[in-house]
């Protein structure tokens, strides 16, 4: 109980070792910087930034004399590194960030449609470098290769102009035509996405680029009004809310793969089968979802899609009599 | 002490000696001490040397108690400074000595040199900015932090037209971790057809994200052959085994080829006849290479490849649209209907009424 009180959190403690062996050289390529910038930059507060060079300024070589403390001259708001005591480099990547960063840039290179590959080609060489003996990260990223919508819609996004689209909606299978105010376009599980205002809905969508069928810039500026606000996608695109209808399946061994490709709320085993249930925009897509999945796919909830599915099976039979 | 004071007081010694042998010492201002003592020596100095030396490290050698603590002290110093990544070098100080030394060789110590263009270095902004995974996103910052320190100046604004969000799954960690030392790994695998998951042993090679979707490729010690893991079905931790080195992964492999042989694209050759119903079937419509509008609805002509798939997207969209041809799909598409319908009277007849 003692000792976890006296000893400070060893993470905080080598956050912190780890930030201090880093202000030094920041500031050395830096002279003269104003003290907020460097806070600014360096991602701390002021108070803290002036605590940092308040423990440095007692640190330095063995003496511990006054030519061998670290040293820096102020003037004004302005802050410069006289004396360095040997730590003027930062510390090399680690494994962790190497990984991190080159990992990244990899798989930046691999994003059809951003504009500026080369570059980012050249940063992930330079990396790669500086990195060393951890350069060859053990990661490889390929990403779809249909870049040419992709760089299509970018470009018009990037011009700034509101753009009318020829939109395939899976949900209701059907094709609309809608003018919306681009926000952003993001790749997420490998698929590209235009995030938008739309008019006709009068709300933030993403629109998936493949089912874009057709667009037109038009002259008027994209505006996308102050309730437009990007979505959080780290967790998927497709969110389920409550109020969505619930579907209820009972699902086979070898058709189990659909818990992997659609989000699913719950899935129960039932002697060699699955009840599965999950949460659908529109219960028409669940019908021409559900019906042909598979030979051991059974909808058992709700009643309506039941009725329905076999409402529209048996009058599809009777085409063929 | 603060530091208004200290830049008034900057030419004076007199106060600052005073505030260096006054302050109370911190650990992070011993480790400071520590790193600028064996980045600065040549020789390699021993505990007692560093404890002689170092402030912070004060103690009564003769007494018992008070060594052990500080051999206690110094062990936590030095682990910790490997966890940040310092590279501490051990070595014997002299031929009469078998006292292990510590020394910090300077070239293995700093970031080297790195000149990064503007526009490189708005793509490294960038690229440590895509992380949604917390350990991932902080290590990827603390990096960038690095490159700064180095000179690099990074516009924090700068975008891209396109942003990739890159998630990870939690085993993405453990596995590049063992590939990269060439560690093997256990972990539990479970493949949606079976019930329980089952224990894996492999090599791992690398990691690769295709489509997507992550996947660890490397050499299944059981089944003796190489074999893809879908991250999103390991269950629980990856537990690495073994000493590093272990193995050597296969020279100029491209782990990539591996995941994609099983999903190449697909040519679609066959061409169905469809005939569907005005205003119905967008979906499908989308697919066709030709429409015409005839008696009962356009006929569509559907480029395919695999018939029972095709019959499968025609038997979701019902009486909407009718399968012409060629005979085989027609075919194909009554038996599935066929098969739903006798589906769903099983499931009527053994549902208990409510």
């Amino acid at each position: 109980m003692t000792s976890a009180s006296r000893v400070p959190h060893p993470r905080a403690s080598a956050d912190r070792l780890g930030r201090l062996l880093n202000l030094v050289p920041y500031l050395l390529a830096r002279p003269g910087i104003p003290i907020a910038d460097a806070a600014a930059g360096l991602d701390v507060t002021e108070k803290q930034l002036r605590e940092d060079l308040e423990l440095l300024w007692v640190c330095g070589l063995p003496g511990y004399g006054p030519g061998d403390l670290i040293d820096m001259a102020f003037d004004g708001d302005r802050v410069t590194i006289t004396y360095d005591a040997g730590i003027d480099r930062p510390l090399r990547l680690t494994p962790d960030e190497a990984l991190a960063l080159v990992v990244a840039l990899r798989m930046l290179a691999e994003t059809p449609g951003t504009g500026t590959r080369d570059a980012i080609e050249r940063a992930l060489a330079k990396i790669e470098s500086a990195a060393g003996d951890l350069a060859g990260a053990p990661v490889a990223v390929r990403l779809p290769a249909d870049t040419e919508r992709l760089d299509a819609i970018r470009g018009a996004v990037e011009r700034g102009h509101a753009l009318h689209l020829t939109y395939y909606t899976a949900a209701r299978d059907e094709t609309t035509e809608r003018v919306v105010d681009p926000m952003r376009v993001l790749m997420v599980g490998g698929r590209g996405y235009l995030e938008a205002w739309c008019r006709r809905a009068e709300a933030t969508r993403m629109f998936r680029v493949d089912r874009i069928d057709a667009f037109t810039e038009l002259d008027e500026p994209a505006a996308p009004p102050a309730q437009a606000v990007p979505q959080d996608v780290s967790h998927g695109v497709f969110h389920p809310t409550p109020d969505l209808p619930l579907v209820t399946l009972r699902v086979g061994r070898s058709s189990r793969w659909i818990t992997e490709y659609y989000p699913v709320e719950q899935v129960r085993p039932d002697g060699d089968e699955w009840v599965v249930s999950m949460r659908v925009t529109d219960l028409g897509w669940a019908q021409r979802l559900l019906t042909g999945v598979g030979p051991d796919v059974t909808v058992v909830a709700p009643p309506e899609l039941v009725d329905r599915i076999r409402a529209r099976t048996n009058t599809a039979l009777d085409q063929y009599n | 002490m603060n530091l208004a004071h200290a830049s008034a007081e900057i030419t004076h010694r007199g106060p600052r000696l005073l505030a260096f042998l006054l302050v109370s010492r911190t650990r992070t201002e011993r480790l400071v001490n520590l790193v600028i003592c064996l980045l600065s020596t040549r020789r390699f100095l021993t505990a007692a040397q560093i404890a002689a030396t170092v402030p912070g490290y004060e103690h009564d050698p003769e007494d018992p108690r008070d060594h052990e603590a500080f051999q206690r002290k110094f062990e936590r110093d030095k682990a910790e400074l490997r966890e940040l990544g310092v590279p501490l070098e051990i070595g014997t100080p002299n031929a009469f000595d078998n006292e292990p030394g510590y020394r910090i060789a300077r070239r293995e110590y700093a970031l080297p040199d790195i000149l990064l263009e503007p526009d490189e270095a708005a793509a490294v902004g960038i690229a440590a900015r895509l992380w949604q995974h917390a350990g991932l996103a902080a290590a990827a910052s603390s990096g960038l932090a690095k490159l700064r320190a180095a000179g690099v100046e990074v516009d924090p604004q700068a975008t891209l037209g396109v942003e990739p969000v890159v998630t990870v799954d939690p085993a993405f960690g453990p596995l590049t971790g063992a590939a990269r030392v060439r560690r093997a790994v256990t972990f539990a695998y479970r493949a949606p057809e079976n019930d329980e998951p089952v224990t894996r042993r492999l090599e791992p090679w690398g990691v690769v994200c295709w489509q997507g979707r992550w996947y660890v490729v490397g050499h299944d010690r059981d089944r003796r052959a190489t074999r893809c893991f879908r991250l999103s079905r390991i269950v629980g931790n990856v537990k690495a085994t073994g000493r590093a080195g272990a193995f050597t992964p296969p020279a100029g492999e491209d782990l990539i080829s591996h995941v994609a042989r099983w999903s190449g694209p697909v040519a679609h050759n066959g061409r169905a006849t469809v005939t569907v119903r005005p205003g119905r079937a967008a979906g499908l419509r989308r697919w066709a290479i030709d429409s015409v509008a005839g008696a009962d609805g356009d006929v569509l002509t559907v480029p395919y490849s695999d018939v029972e798939r095709l019959a499968a997207t025609l038997v979701g969209y019902g009486p909407d649209v009718r399968a012409d041809g060629p005979p085989e799909l027609r075919e194909a598409v009554i038996q599935q209907l066929k098969e739903v319908v006798a589906r769903y009277d099983r499931l009527s007849a053994t549902a208990v009424p409510t």
